[in-house]
């Protein structure tokens, strides 16, 4: 089956980007196809490569960004939710005139159409979140 | 584009300036509209709360949205489901809401209510008939 996944929640705070972590992995493994992931609202703190969490404690951006490595994930940030919570790419920074960007080179920020083609385009649209 | 129409459904179920899951719903919303769906909204839950009229946020240093909701109309979301069991758990009735309408093309700009007053049961099903549902 063709699934799009949306994380409604940030990393740590809440298990949603956890769940989705688990449903995503396991439907790969077991020949399901993802369409997209698409991070928004506070989901979108699951993109930001500056993430330092304790040694003994799982890394949730570098775990889905060596998911997407592997299986060739697509993995979208909302762009309008990424600037309100300073998610910020090369072009943000650009556009924006900020002196940084966090986001992992893994995911990508783009805009709410793509969320509603992933839901077009999939069979099934799976929310994580509260 | 594949220009398949399916049937999208916007969950709504917070109050409006707690967190900002309405708003950004409504963005959702509108970006959406512009891929012709079919996209009826429902209200459950506290997120009636939404589209109470007379909504004033001059204290609360945070943008009202709630104008938003009577532009839905002139984007053809016109499909306004509220959850009667909501309203009465929060007191509320119908003449509490904003009176949201649109304009029917096929019967010379005629204006219709958007909103239409379900019982939890009656929505139990319009939820099952979907193909889409975007839980907020």
């Amino acid at each position: 089956m063709k699934f799009a996944i949306q994380i409604n929640e940030g990393p740590y705070q809440h298990q949603a980007s956890d769940s989705a972590y688990m449903f995503t992995k396991n439907a790969l493994e077991k020949g399901h196809e993802i369409f997209r992931v698409f991070f928004y609202h506070d989901g979108v703190g699951n993109s930001t490569r500056l993430t330092s969490p304790p040694q003994d404690d799982r890394h949730v951006v570098n775990r889905w960004a060596e998911l997407a490595e592997k299986h060739d994930l697509d993995m979208v940030v909302c762009v309008a939710a990424a600037q309100r919570r300073g998610v910020v790419d090369d072009g943000e920074a650009e556009r924006n005139g900020k002196d940084a960007t966090n986001i992992h080179p893994r995911f990508r920020i783009s805009g709410l159409g793509q969320l509603v083609e992933a839901a077009i385009q999939s069979e099934r649209l799976v929310v994580f979140g509260d | 584009m594949s220009e398949d129409i399916k049937n999208f459904l916007y969950l709504n179920r917070r109050a409006p300036y707690g967190t900002i899951y309405a708003w950004e719903s409504l963005e959702v919303v509108l970006i959406g509209a512009a891929f012709d769906q079919k996209v009826s909204l429902a209200f459950v839950d506290d997120g009636v709360f939404q589209i109470v009229k007379g909504q004033d946020t001059s204290d609360l240093d945070m943008k009202n949205f709630s104008p938003t909701y009577s532009a839905l109309g002139d984007y053809d979301v016109n499909q306004l489901y509220v959850e009667q069991e909501s309203l009465d758990e929060r007191g509320l009735t119908i003449d509490d809401l904003m009176h949201l309408t649109w304009e029917d093309e096929d019967e010379d700009w005629a204006e219709k209510d958007s909103i239409r007053v379900v019982s939890r049961a009656e929505l139990a099903k319009i939820i099952e008939g979907q193909d889409v549902v975007f839980s907020f």
